[in-house]
Parts: C-alpha cells; structure tokens; sequence
C-alpha cells in the first residue's frame, strides 16, 4: 500500500490515539477513528491525504473508510485552512433569528466566501448546520468556542480580538 | 413459523425475515434499489415503502421483520402513493440521460420510473452533477446517475473483502467514490456492474457496443477455473457482446470473477488461425482440411511406424472438454501411442498410481462455508479461483480459522489466524512439522514412511495451534492449490496432506488447473490410465518424460507450449529437434509458425459443444453459443474425422452428446480401485539452490484466451511481469528496484525490470510463467542467477 507521499504520526499523537484505542474493545479500533482525526487536525489545522493514510494504517482501516469520515464531518478540514476557523451556523432557528445578514457582514468583512480563506492567511469562513444552539440563535462556533445571539457588532469585536 | 397475510395471501415464513424476502417467495414484486439478497440490508432507498396494517406510516418492506398476524399491502393507494413519492425524488438528480445510457432497456430505474414515475418533472431547479471516476480498464462509470443505494460500497466491503469504493461527502453532495481516484484492483470487481441499479456503473468493454434487446442469451460453463461458473453469453450476430453470470446456488452464486466476466474480450484476437496449414520446406501454406488432415496422420503414423510408439506424444490442455480430452487419447491411442498427458504445469507425478479416479474437491463448493478450519498449502486463491475465495471469506466471516503454508505472502480477503511463509523448498518440512506436533501430542507411532525424516523436525508453535485446530474444529478441510501441485515435491506434499487428514479427520481438496482437469482424468488423457480409470496394457510415460526425453512426434491441442508448460526451455528444444508438430490450436503464433509443420484451427470454448466437469464432479455440457469462423472446427470434430480416417473404429458420432453418453455409460460400469493405497512417498529431501526462481502463472495468464483479452491485461498492469524480489535480496545482489537486470536459468538469459517485492522470501525470485518475456526461460522452482 505505499502511497507516494508518506507521512508519520508523532509519538505523542499515537499516544493520544492510542489513550482512545483503548476505551473500544480490541476489534473495534474503527470507533477511535474521529478523535485520531481530531488528534492528528491539530497540528496543522487541516487533513492531507497522507495524514488520512497514516490514520487509516494505524488502526488498520481502509483508506477509503477514513476518507468517508474526514468527508462527511465538516469539523474536518481537507484543504490548508487560517489561523481561525469561523463556521456561521445557517439552520433554521438561525436563519429566522437574522444569520443570514450576519452571513453577508462577515462575508464582507473578511472579504471571502463560505469555504475560502482570507489572503493573509488569517480566516477560514465556513457555513455550520445546526449548532444545537437554537435558544441564543443566531450562533457561530469559532475555533471550537460558540458565541450566542450574535449581531454584526458582536461577532466584529470577536473577530477582531483574534491575531 | 409465523403466520402473515400479503396482500390479502397467507403465507408462513421463518421469524426474523424481512417483508420483502417473505414477498419474494411468494413472487409478489415489491420494487426496490438498495436491496440484494446477497447483501447486508442498508434501507437508503426507500422504494420498498409498503402499507402495514396498525402502522401509521409507510415501512420499507426489505427492512421490517415479519411478525405474527401482520396484515401487508404492497400496492395499496396509500403504498403506492410513498413509492411514486420516493421516485419522485430518486429522480430529482437523476439526469434522465437514457438514450445514452447503456443501462437503457435493463435498467432498474428506468423500469420502476415507467411504473411509478410522473410524464413530467415537478422539479425545475439545477440538478446536480458529479465527476466521473476512472476505475480502471473494465468498469465504466457516469457518476450522475447514481442513486446512492450502496451496493457496490457493500459489495466491496461485505462480499469481496476489499474496500475500494466508498461514500463520500454527505447529503446533497454525496458521492460513490474511490479513495483518491484509483483504480479498482479486486479480481472480482466486474460484479458491481450488474449490482448497480442505474447506468452508473457499467461495463467498459461493452459500452455503447449493443442494445439490451439486439442480444439473445446463451447459456454456458466458464472456461478458466475448476468451478465451473455458470454464464450467461449475450450475443449478436454470432458474436459475443458481453458475460454475465447465471445464477448457480452451488457454484458461483449470483458472482463471477473478472476472468470469466471478461475474457470473451479475447475472442477476436489479431493471430486467430483460420485456415488449416501445413509447413513444406520451411514454406507454410493454407490448404483444406482433408489435404491437412491426410498429411498429418500419414506423418504421425510413419513416425509410430518407424520410430515407435513411444517416439509420439501427445498433450492437450486441462481446459479441453471431455470430449476432446477422451478422443485425444482415443486416437493416440489408437494408433498406438499411449504418451497423453494434460498435466502442462506439473513435474512431480511419483504417487499417480495412487490417485483417484480424478483429482479435485471432497467437499461441495458451496459446503466451504461451513468448515470450521481450513489449511492453505501453496495456492494463491484469491488467484487461482477467486470465488472460491469468496466462500472461504463467508466460512472466515462464520467463525472458520484459516491457516496457509506458501512460499509468498499472497494478500487474502480474509483473516489469516496463521501464516506459515517460507522458502519454496521447505514447503513439505512445514507441513510434515504439523504432522508431527500431532504424532507428538497424541502420542502416536509415526508411521515408518515418515518417521526417520520426522525426527529432525522442530515443531513451531504456529504449527501446534494448526494441528491443534484442524483437529478439533470439525468440518475442518486442506486445500493444495496450484503452486503444491507444480512443486517439485508435489506427491510429498499430497501425501503428506492425506497424512495429515487421516489425522485431523480433514478431507483434502485438490484445486485443480484450467477448467477440466477432472473431466481430463476422467477420459483418460493421462499416460497410466485409460478412460474412467481403466488400466492399460502399455503404459505412457509423464509430461515431464516426454519433454525431458525429446520424442520424435508431438502433437498438441489448444496449447502453447512455451507459455503453459512447466519448462518452457526444455518444451522449445524438444519441438525444435521432432520431426512432427501438429498444433489443434484457435491461434496462429510466430512461437507455432517457427516449431509446428501443421496447424489446424479448432474452435474456442465459446465455439463448441461440450462438457467440462468441475473439481467437485459435476459433469455441466453445454452448446456453442457462436458459430465458429471461417475453416475453424470444433476440436471434437476434427478428432472424430482424424479417428475415421485412421480406420479407428466407433469413430462415428454424431453429437458431442454421444461421446459424453459414451463415457457416462462407461463409467456406470466400472469403478477405480486405486491398485492398493501405494505407499504414500514421502521425501523431504532437497537440494536448495543458492538463488530460487519461483514460478506462478498470473490470473491473467493462465491461458490463451486471458492472455487475449486486452482489458484484463490492461487492468492486471500493476501486476507486470519482472523480477520480484524483496529489498534484503535486491541490497545483496546489487540490483536496483525499478531497474533492470539479466536472470539467467539453463544457459538462457532474458533481461527484464526488478520490481521491489516484499512478500518474496530470501532466497527466491519470482518470475512469472506465461509471458513471451520468460518464455525461454526452464524449471518453474529452478536455480536462478541474477545480475544487473
Ligand atoms: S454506483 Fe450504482 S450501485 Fe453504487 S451506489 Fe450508485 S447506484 Fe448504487
Ligand atoms: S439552527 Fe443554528 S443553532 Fe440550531
Ligand atoms: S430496498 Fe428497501 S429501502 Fe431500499
């Protein structure tokens, strides 16, 4: 199964994955695959297919399965992705409570599109589905933190308390 | 049992099946997409929604187990209402691209779209479009088309045991994918096409070739494995458009292998002899067949005449029929030469007094299933018969422990619970280990065959937990494949293995080459034993013999003897210096024009009428599905021909049925009695060369019609030929991966790309058989040098 492109997991990232191997029972490593993602996530933000790879020999998946996961989560970055990653939740509650004009604030704040980056690098816009935050809708979860009842002002304080 | 009513009909069924099974039984239709009896149940699709009384919302019938009292409508208004609307939206992305689709008139979609579906769309926003995805030489795909029921992502997963195929991205933008564009390397890939509901997997050879409804159907017996699969062949104009399987519970299921999906692609090869020819004064000329016919008997009887019987041989391939294999020998035999053999790839024949009646399965193929314990000895299966694996991937997936002894570390699509991986030449050590752990633990005397070479083996621990396993887990079962049975030590290895089951109470299984070696037994194309067993007065001497012995006379049928003989090297010096070489060939190859004096076209398998009888005994016949072209005859035909004009009598058939009769008749008559159990010959002794070749004949290899069929070739690539060799051994000889390097074997060089193997151990090198690139190379486990 060599791949062209090689990557190797980090001693403390096997270590991680292996604190999670070790909650399944021994047939069951598959159950540990969306925290090894999230482990291995951390170091660069996103996922590359030799990452996705790595992850799948270390817990003896095939690839393909590990693809279906990195791909239908939207936690999963498989781009190069910013220093923040701002995901906008557009679902119901949501939408009624006003996120469709907060969509288009920070779309022209930052200047970019859902699913682009900014060019400084900076941001990661991203649409979210349904953030289980309907009661302080309209919601955003940025860098893994949710914010609540959020107005064009919010959001630009939050947005620009980040370097 | 359980008592229910479908539409309005009581009917009883098992607990525990579902709606749409019990609805089948009964042959009451319930349309569905995602639902295959041979799969796992996924209930994405929803077409099956039926009504059920005292249940308020439609349930999907494939998905809703059966229970007492239930009360079914499958084409009540409120059922049929939930199918038209799950149509409606199965077709909302569909592209509806019919009259390009090649699924048009077959098409499970389009069926159901004409019974449920709406003249027109509700729907007018931008449908979505989906990339196509390149899986290789065989399967084509349109993308868009696909509905998303998961059958070919469960197949993968659940039947063949690899997964390639996947779901990727989610809702909307869903999409049955490869990881990262690759292509589909599974030998049995080919079966998604007929799984896939839609025309977004389909065959690639027969795209936009024909029309579902030109075709007429045509049964017949796959030509390339001892199974036996059944197909169906769809033809045009006396000419084969495309395979697909019949349905056979007991032998292939509802599967095939790409092999027999696909080599019909090698039917209208460019090198196809279509006339009889004869070589005078190094000059080949077409002429008819009487003029061929007349010159090769004139020729073949001087040399018996003149040189003697034992100066001609004759050797037709194990996947002949019946038919020809038993008036083959009835010829030769009938003028006198008892030299036959169909045995092209073996070399070790010490123990063929003590045979069967024909080698093969003791147990039903479908029966694998079952075993609880299964030992692999020298068989790639997955290769070798790839449905084959796919039962032992089921009995695997019950429970079954697997265990292989092999002298590569070939990939399985099941679990293996023990590999024992070593050098070509201490297969039979391995083996005879296994025997000993169990002499030792149950105290038994070994037998004196055995026991002075028993005593300076060291039982392993994998080889206790074996013995340990074979024994206790019953039905348990041993399977010698085709590298055992070329193997130096063949009758070592299967005495050593009916050892090891008289032991263990397994039964051994011979996985047998080509398509008919049991029906080759069985009419006698074996030099020491005539049809059905029957002993004879002069004896013929092996394949290995005649070879090895030059003769004066060859005459071969459906062979080409560099590419499907053993020693190919010691084959070519033998043709060079006979002085008659009669092929009965479909082909017309440079190899033949340089070494034969006739060449007379016989038809393919395709082309014939007659039986192959498979490893596990069953006789299948079967008719020619397409006439064959031009001069070409059936082989049958040209034998019985040859048989009158020799004056040979009861030559006069009038039907390939008749001589099948004929033998059946025979057979009924008389039973083998193996002369008395000859003593099992066992030699562990050998001589371990500095280098090994190690010889097998790729999937797409093994015969003339594979080795023609351009997308099989195409899609095995990957599997090119080369020096396969693992990285210890390319460091110690100085080669480098990817480059090339000489191999010398008998005085003969050929120069080809090492290619870095890590499942070859020390010592060997695997260069495969069956190439024109090795072609003059000699013994399949012979010495070997290699250097840049
Ligand atoms: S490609 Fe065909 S078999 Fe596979 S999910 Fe789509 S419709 Fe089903
Ligand atoms: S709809 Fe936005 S949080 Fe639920
Ligand atoms: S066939 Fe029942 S949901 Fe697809």
């Amino acid at each position: 199964m060599a791949e062209t492109e090689l990557y190797k997991l980090t001693e403390t990232m096997c270590g991680e994955i292996d604190q999670w191997i070790a909650k399944f029972p021994p047939e069951r490593k598959q159950s540990a695959l969306l925290a090894s993602l999230h482990i291995v996530q951390k170091e660069t933000g996103w996922l590359s297919t030799a990452q996705l790879n790595a992850v799948a020999d270390y817990l003896g998946l095939a690839y393909v399965t590990v693809y279906e996961v990195a791909t239908f989560y939207s936690m999963y970055d498989l781009q190069p992705v910013g220093r923040h990653k701002v995901h906008l939740c557009n679902n119901i509650s949501c939408m009624l409570n006003g996120s469709e004009k907060l969509s288009e604030h920070v779309k022209a704040k930052l200047g970019v599109e859902f699913g682009a980056t900014t060019t400084d690098g900076k941001f990661t816009l991203k649409h979210a589905e349904c953030l289980a935050a309907c009661a302080g809708a309209p919601a955003a979860q940025i860098d893994g933190v949710h914010y609540e009842n959020l107005t064009p002002e919010k959001i630009d304080k939050i947005l620009d308390n980040l370097d | 049992m359980i008592e229910l009513e479908i539409d309005g009909k009581k009917v009883e069924a098992e607990p525990g099946n579902m709606i749409i099974q019990v609805a089948d039984a009964m042959g009451v239709y319930i349309p569905r997409f995602c639902y295959h009896k041979k799969l796992s149940i996924a209930a994405n699709c929803r077409m099956c929604l039926v009504e059920v009384e005292k249940i308020g919302k439609p349930v999907p019938a494939c998905a809703t187990p059966i229970s007492q009292g239930m009360r079914v409508f499958t084409k009540s208004e409120k059922a049929l209402a939930a199918q038209r609307a799950v149509m409606e939206f199965l077709l909302i992305n569909h592209p509806l691209d019919c009259p390009i689709c090649d699924q048009g008139g077959e098409c499970e979609l389009q069926d159901l779209a004409l019974g449920y579906g709406d003249d027109l769309s509700r729907y007018t926003e931008g449908k979505r479009a989906v990339d196509d995805e390149n899986l290789g030489s065989l399967i084509a795909t349109d993308m868009t088309r696909c509905i998303h029921c998961t059958r070919c992502v469960r197949f993968g997963t659940e039947v063949a045991g690899m997964r390639e195929l996947g779901t990727v991205w989610r809702g909307e933008h869903m999409e049955i994918k490869t990881f990262v564009g690759k292509s589909l390397t599974s030998e049995v890939s080919g079966n998604i096409i007929d799984l896939c509901p839609v025309g977004a997997l389909t065959s690639k050879p027969y795209r936009y070739t024909a029309r579902a409804w030109e075709l007429q159907q045509r049964y017949t017996i796959a030509p390339h494995d001892c199974l036996g699969s059944h197909l169906n062949v769809h033809v045009r104009r006396n000419e084969v458009m495309r395979v697909v399987p019949r349905e056979s519970e007991a032998i292939n299921e509802t599967w095939l292998s790409d092999r027999d999906r696909f080599s019909y692609t090698g039917l209208k090869s460019e090198d196809r002899l279509n006339q009889p020819m004869i070589k005078q004064s190094g000059h080949w000329q077409s002429v008819s067949w009487e003029v061929a016919l007349e010159y090769m008997l004139e020729a073949l009887k001087k040399v018996i005449a003149v040189q003697g019987p034992e100066q001609a041989a004759g050797i037709i391939s194990p996947s002949a029929t019946l038919e020809e294999s038993y008036l083959f020998q009835r010829l030769l035999r009938g003028l006198g030469c008892p030299n036959i053999d169909h045995r092209l790839r073996q070399i070790d024949f010490a123990d063929q007094d003590s045979m069967p009646l024909y080698p093969g399965l003791k147990v039903k193929i479908a029966d694998l299933e079952q075993q609880r314990a299964v030992l692999i000895i020298g068989a790639n299966v997955r290769q070798e018969q790839p449905l084959l694996a796919l039962r032992l991937r089921k009995a695997n997936l019950k429970g079954a422990q697997i265990f292989c002894i092999n002298p590569i570390d070939y990939q399985v699509n099941f679990n293996l619970n023990q590999k024992l991986i070593c050098h070509p030449t201490l297969l039979p050590e391995m083996l005879a280990g296994i025997i000993k752990a169990i002499l030792v633990k149950q105290a038994i005397e070994a037998p004196t065959t055995i026991a002075e070479q028993l005593k300076s083996i060291q039982v392993t621990e994998q080889q206790q937990a074996i013995a340990e396993a074979l024994s206790v887990n019953q039905p348990s079962t041993i399977l010698l494949g085709a590298i055992a049975q070329q193997h130096p030590q063949a009758a070592t290895l299967r005495s050593l293995a009916s050892l090891l089951a008289e032991l263990t109470g397994a039964s051994v299984n011979l996985l047998t080459e080509g398509a008919n070696t049991a029906g080759a037994w069985l009419a006698g194309a074996v030099p020491h034993r005539g049809a059905v067993g029957l002993t004879q007065d002069k004896l013929g001497q092996t394949i290995a013999e005649l070879f090895a012995e030059p003769r004066k006379a060859y005459v071969l049928f459906n062979v080409e003897p560099a590419q499907d003989c053993a020693n190919p090297k010691q084959v070519t010096k033998a043709l060079q210096q006979a002085d008659l070489v009669v092929a009965l060939t479909p082909y017309n190859t440079p190899y033949l024009q340089q070494h034969a004096d006739v060449l007379l076209p016989i038809a393919h398998h395709a082309e014939t009428s007659g039986t192959y009888v498979n490893a596990e005994g069953e006789w299948q016949s079967f008719a020619a599905v397409v006439s064959a072209p031009e001069q070409v005859k059936p082989g049958w035909k040209v034998l019985r021909v040859l048989g009158n004009l020799a004056d040979l009598a009861d030559f006069n058939y009038t039907a390939s049925t008749e001589i099948r009769d004929e033998l059946q008749g025979m057979l009924a008559n008389h039973s083998l009695k193996v002369a008395k159990q000859v003593q099992p010959r066992i030699n562990l002794a050998y001589t371990k060369h500095p280098l090994t070749r190690i010889t097998e004949w790729p999937m797409y290899r093994v015969d003339g019609l594979v080795r023609r069929a351009l997308p099989l070739q195409q899609a095995a690539s990957h599997d090119s030929v080369g020096i396969r060799i693992n990285s210890k051994m390319i460091e110690q000889l100085q080669l480098a991966a990817g480059g090339l390097a000489t191999v010398e074997q008998a005085g003969e060089s050929v120069t080809l790309p090492v290619i870095l193997d890590e499942r070859i151990p020390q010592g060997c090198a695997l260069i495969a058989g069956g190439f024109a690139e090795t072609e003059v190379l000699a013994e399949s486990f012979g010495a070997i040098t290699i250097h840049v």
